[in-house]
This record gives structure tokens, sequence and C-alpha cells, in this order.
């Protein structure tokens, strides 16, 4: 390059720079503000670090909700599963799509203030092609990404700070989890279960990038719950986690939700498989496991338990109990007793049609089975619910104001498997169930209805409302201070509202897609928000698939994200 | 454990947000990239693309991480899953999933003309990355002889150039020219068409 044109192009950098926009004002992101969120924010994955997805603003209630209207909308250009929930602080917003871009947004006018867009390699493979969202920390953004880094982006301009290789995609490795962030720690989980991999949590400094720990969700030998693995199995046994944990600050443990053990067929593991379909509670500082319960031991159903359990205190014999709450994949509704050191079973009772277990331990909450309906190699079964389970990963939701949980279940559908002897091959499928070989069956019943948004009293354990829709329902839920219910997840594209008391549809938008993304809320000058993305992709297309087929009918579900921001007039 | 070093050129920043940034990302492309950069960044051979000439091979992590015979190859059975070998450096290009190769012998008479002049004794090759989300196709559909994706259920003919029968791909799988060298299944040209999937 010549001089002359060297310095032209110095200039035109230098003009550049004079027109670039302003900074945009950020507020960084303490530990304080995310354990203690200001109202009109929604500075993580579930808002609060006790999972309740729960938001205490109530400009937009009962009385008024039937005039909420779209305020403005966002087109990311991407297909595939959109479940990532808008996250706002003081005004930006940030959303991530498949492919691992992330958005900043005006929260206010819908203005684009930055996009980052990750060039993955020309052969990865997706299984899942989503995200589940960024985390804030200081001033920065991070995101998990499907090719397994870790990647902290500046707030203000989205430039690179750094990206750390968690694991090797090439050996099926990859991540779609918000990461969950407790005091200058970025966590985070990896996906992987139907590739083989032995799954862990892993926690980084924020700043430097650094490694702090590396936890094991299969441990490895000399390590306690090793021998629940026979021979070698541990090596490729699956317990991936892929839904971000929740946090007590009081005991400065996180609580995460493990995936089932791999391969799915139990026959080519025997034992209990720990810590596969259970909580475990990391100690943060060192990511030692200090306390577990496994939900169901030796899993056949592809039923993980990877959404996080909420932090609720209920009453349990007369007294206040901290308390774990888990609507599982297995179908049953799980209540756990939470402390420093322990986690105490206390109930579990179904929430939709389960024809496994036949009974429940009272003092500890195992489950024994009936054997007939339970998969494996060389043989068919039949079992209810579906792989899907009562619940795939989409978040539940409690309100403190109804003292109601908010499920969005599935009913009355079950599936087969014949299983087969699985051989590891690094980056295949390793099931032991071939795709062809997988069953969705719907009883009649199917035929009414199969997805159901279900509210249950978490003080008296019984079922309040349920209502019901012809679709499935792949539906994250929001509940609000102002009596309300948001979810959508139904193949007909709506996202709706509803009474938080009685289930009564009070509210329903037509949207591009299927809304299979987190809802969420936000308040700026006064002025309440409800924000979500709405592009249908993933399991839900998955299922709808194989719906289709059972049923004889062909369902379009279009794809392709866009972020839907609705207020009042 | 292993862990890969991050991709070559992540620098994947804002670079397309802002017309100034994208000036400058290009200026800084122009300045530091270089040919032997990139090779370098390359240099292990098992990452390399495949070559003509490549003997096929049973990847490293296999029980018997040997080179493929004619007779390793039956009618109608299951695809094997292959990597390509350099003959002379002995080392199986495995480490690069574009590479993965599936191989298998189908009745001569049901091939199409131009599967039938990329084969030998009816023994076809593809690539195994299906062209809509780049899983392996690791599903094999006996009664119909159809390769089947497990991710999203693409489902090819491989009698017929593994053009597409159903599911969300949009293209064939790329075919694989091979030869017999002895017994050895030799890579006789390039892929029919581009690897992998769109990116989205």
């Amino acid at each position: 390059m010549r001089p002359t044109l060297l310095a032209l192009g110095l200039l035109l950098l230098l003009s550049g720079a004079s027109q670039a926009a302003e900074p945009v004002p950020y507020s960084p992101v303490t530990a304080e503000r995310l354990t203690h969120p200001e109202p009109g924010n929604w500075l993580m994955y579930r808002r609060t670090y006790d999972s309740w997805g729960y938001s205490p603003l109530k400009q937009i209630d009962t009385s008024n909700v039937a005039q909420l209207k779209p305020l403005w909308s966002f087109s990311t250009g991407v297909e595939e599963g959109h479940q990532s929930p808008p996250i706002v602080n003081d005004g930006v917003m940030f959303i991530t799509t498949p492919r691992d871009q992330v958005l900043a947004l005006d929260a206010r006018s819908g203005e684009l203030i930055w996009r980052y867009r990750r060039e993955l390699p020309a052969d990865l493979f997706q299984l899942h092609p989503t995200n589940r969202g960024v985390a804030l920390y200081g001033d920065r953004v991070y995101i998990a990404t499907v090719d397994a880094f870790l990647v902290a982006l500046d707030a203000r301009t989205g430039a690179l700070i750094w990206e750390k290789p968690v694991e090797n995609y090439l050996a099926g490795y990859y991540m779609t989890m918000a990461p969950l962030v407790v005091d200058g720690k970025i966590m985070v989980g990896v996906s992987g279960g139907e590739f083989g991999v032995r799954g862990f949590i892993q926690a980084f400094d924020a700043q430097s990038g650094e490694s702090l720990w590396k936890t094991f969700t299969v441990p490895g030998p000399g390590e306690p719950g090793h021998d629940s693995w026979p021979g070698e199995t541990w090596k490729h046994g699956g317990v991936p986690v892929w839904v971000t944990g929740s946090y007590d600050p009081e005991t400065k443990l996180a609580y995460w939700g493990t995936g089932n053990a791999g391969p799915w067929m139990g026959d080519q593991r025997a034992g209990d498989n720990l810590y596969s379909t259970s909580v475990i509670a990391l100690d943060v500082a060192s990511g030692q496991i200090r306390a577990h319960h496994q939900y169901h031991w030796n899993d056949s159903w592809d039923w993980d338990e990877v959404a996080a359990p909420l932090l609720i205190d209920l009453p349990h014999n007369g007294k206040m109990q901290k308390s774990l709450v888990h609507a599982g994949r297995d179908g049953y509704l799980w209540v756990l007793e939470r402390s420093a050191n322990d986690i105490r079973f206390v109930s579990g009772q179904p929430y939709v049609h389960q024809n496994v277990f036949t009974k429940l331990d009272a003092e500890t909450g195992r489950p024994t089975y009936d054997p007939t309906k339970v998969p494996h190699s060389g043989g068919r079964s039949e079992f209810c619910p579906s792989l899907w389970g009562g619940k795939d990963w989409p978040p539940t939701a409690y309100s403190p104001d109804t003292g109601y949980l908010y499920i969005p279940a599935n009913e009355n559908l079950c599936s087969a498997f014949t299983g087969e002897k699985a051989k590891y091959r690094r980056g295949e499928l390793y099931m032991g169930v071939p795709f062809a070989k997988i069953e969705v069956l719907p009883t009649p019943e199917a035929r009414d209805h199969i997805g159901e948004l279900q509210a249950w009293d978490l003080k008296t354990g019984k079922k309040m409302w349920t209502t019901k829709f012809k679709s499935h329902n792949w539906g994250p839920v929001l509940t609000t201070a102002g009596g309300l219910v948001f979810s959508g997840g139904t193949n007909d594209r709506y996202f709706r509202a509803f009474d938080a008391k009685d289930g009564k549809i009070l509210w329903q938008q037509r949207t591009n897609s299927g809304v299979v993304g987190v809802p969420t809320s936000y308040s700026l000058d006064g002025k309440q928000y409800v924000a979500v993305q709405s592009g249908w992709g993933v399991d839900a297309q998955r299922k709808q698939d194989f719906l289709d087929k059972a049923f004889g009918t062909r369902t379009q579900v279009p794809q392709g994200g866009v972020l839907w921001v609705f207020g009042l007039p | 454990m292993t862990t890969e070093a991050p991709p070559a050129g992540s620098a994947q920043d804002a670079c397309a947000s802002a017309p100034r940034r994208r000036l400058l990302c290009a200026a800084v492309a122009a300045s530091v990239v270089s040919p032997l950069l990139s090779l370098a960044a390359d240099a292990d051979p098992s990452k390399q693309p495949l070559a003509p000439g490549d003997v096929l091979a049973f990847a490293s992590w296999e029980d018997e991480p040997r080179i493929v015979t004619a007779a390793d190859v039956l009618l109608d059975a299951a695809p094997l899953s292959v990597y390509p070998q350099d003959p002379a450096s002995g080392v199986t290009r495995d480490n690069a999933r574009l590479n993965q190769i599936l191989l298998l012998r189908l009745d001569p008479s049901s091939l199409d003309d131009a599967t039938r002049a990329r084969a030998v004794d009816g023994i076809v090759a593809y690539s195994a990355i299906c062209t809509h989300a780049a899983c392996a196709v690791s599903e094999w559909q006996a009664d119909k002889r159809h390769l089947v994706c497990p991710c999203h259920s693409s489902e090819y003919d491989p009698a017929k150039s593994a053009a597409r029968v159903t599911g969300p791909t949009a293209r064939a799988l790329p075919a694989l020219p091979i030869k017999l060298v002895g017994d050895k299944l030799v890579i006789a040209g390039p892929f029919s068409a581009a690897l992998g999937a769109p990116a989205t």
C-alpha cells in the first residue's frame, strides 16, 4: 500500500469513528443488583436467583390486559427455535438467536444498538439449534455457544473481549443455556447427552475468563457415586446440564437439574447412575457437590430433569420450610426440603398420566418401577408420558401473590422405544434407540387435547385449575404481580395472557411463528412492557412431526424469529 | 479431555453492525491474514481435507483403526463409517467431520448411471454429513435401502446419487468416486458437490 493510500485509509477510519453513534448509557450489573434486581429490570434467565419467573410489575393487570397491543417488533432473520428471554437492564435489551447471535436493542424504541454474529465451524452439527439467553455482569454480556465456547462481549458495543474453549464440539459437546453468574463467577453446563459426552458444570472468572473449577455430573474413579456406573460406562455416561441453575445466596449453593444418562437404555449401564436425572447442590466457591436428590434412577425414558428447581419457602408440619419445587419431565411434581448440607424428599405426585412408577418410598421418594414399562435393549416397551415427558425444558413460574406454581404440561401422550445395543463413535448419536424406533403414541383423549397450563397451590398440594389446548404445549411461563400469567407454546402461534387465579384467557395475540421463547416483563419511565420471541423449532417441531405422523395430519408452523414487545396503548 | 483452539477467524465481533467497524474489520483482515498464517493454523495432518489417492480407513477411535478392504463392505448392509488416510504418512484424516464418508455395497444393477460411474463392484461412497443441519447420517433403513439422518429425518437414496427422498434437506449427499487398488478402496476424485449444510 502506498503512503498516500494508507493515509487516506486512516482518514476514512477516523472520519468513520466521528460518525459512530454515541456509546449507550449502560448500568453495570453488580452482585447486589443480581441478588435484589430493581422491579423494572429482568437481569437474568428467570429474573431472580430463585427461578420464579415472576415480575413485581402490575400496571398491566386483569382489568386492562385486554387492551394490550404490540408496540414494536424486530425480525432476527434467523430460523429455528428462538427460546431466549429478552433480558433488560435499564433500557438496554439483549436477546439471542440460534447460531449464537446476540442482539442489543433499545428496549424503549426497538432500535438495534449492536449485533454479534458468531462464525461457527463449517462442520458444526446441531441436534438442538437454539440458545437460551445471555448472562450479564459488570459491563459485559456472556453467551455459551453451540460450538462449546464461553464468550464475553462488551455490553456497550458488542465487541469481543474474550472467548474460552469449554469443550470439543467434534466430540458432541455444545452449549445452549444462559450462563449463571454468582459473585464474579460465570457458570455453564454442557449439552450432548445424545452423543456420549460426560456432563459437567464449569466456572470461569468473569474478568479474565480463567477456569476456576469443573465438576463432572458423572463421578470418575474414586469419587462418591462412581460405583453406580458399571465398568467403563461412566466415560460416555451423558448427564448433560443444559438449563440455567437456581442459587441460594444464604447458603451460597447453586441448584442444577441434570439430564438423563446415556445411552438411553438403562440396562446398558445397570445402576443408579449418579448424578443423572437429579438436582445437585454445588458450592459456588469450590464447585463441590454438597447434596443431591435423584428424582428417578437408571432412566430409560429420555426424561431429562434439567429444569432447575424453584426455591420457595413453604409451610410443612406447621413451620416454614426452605424448599425446592420441580415439575419433572417424569410427570411428577416434586417438593424437596433444602439445607446447607442436605436435600430431603417431602412429596411427589403425578401432574399428568404416568404409568411407570408403582410407588414412592415414603422416606426417600425413590420410585419403584413397573418392569413392563421400562425400555430395554432388544425389545419394545410402551410408557407414559412420552419421551418429552409431562414437561420438557420450558420453565414453570411461581407467583407469591397466588401461591400457585404454573406448569406448561402435556397430557394424553405416551411413547414406545425399541432398544438396541449402542456403540460409541465420536460425534455420532449414542442412544441405544434408532430414531426410527422411537414412537409417539397419542391416547384416545389426545384428540380432545394435549397441551395444558396447570396451576398448583403449593401450600395444599392441590391442582387449582387447568386450561387446555388442542395443540401440544412448549410455552415457557411468566407470571406478574398484575395477577397474570403469560405463555405461548402452541402450534397455532398464539401468545396469551391468563388470569392467574382461574386460568381464563384474558388476551391473546397471533404471532408470526410458534412461541417457544421465555417471556419477560420490564418497565421504563413508568410504563410496563411484556416481551417475548416467537420462533418455532427444535423439539417443538420434532414433536409436531411425530404427532402429524400419528394423526395423519400435516401441520405447518412457519419458522423465523421475531421479537414482540407489548404494552398498554 | 480435549479442547480445541478458537476457530480461525473468530473475530466475529460486531463487524457487521456499523459501516465504520466493517471498514476496520476489512483493514485488519487485509493486513494480518496471510496464506502462511492460515497454513500454520491448519498444520495438523489429521484435519486436512481429503485428496484423490487417499485410502479409506476406519477412524483412529474405532476398535480396529485399519485400512478398509472391499471384503469389509457387505451387500445391502448398513453403511460403514470411514475416513480418508494419507497413504504417504499413514495419517487418517479423522479430525475433520467433513471428511466422514459412508461406504456401502448395493446391487450394481440398481445403480443409476452417475452412481455406477463413481462405484466399484457396487461399492458407493458418500459424504456422511447431512446437507440439512450437518449431523452425521448414521441410520440405515434396510427395507428401502435408504440412508436416514437421525437429527431431522432427511432420507437419501444411495442407488440414485443419494438424492433426497424426504425430509427437510434441499439437496443430495455429495458423492465420492472410488476405485479399487489391490483390495484397498482409493479415492478417485473430489466430492460431487460442496460439503455440509448452509449456514442460515
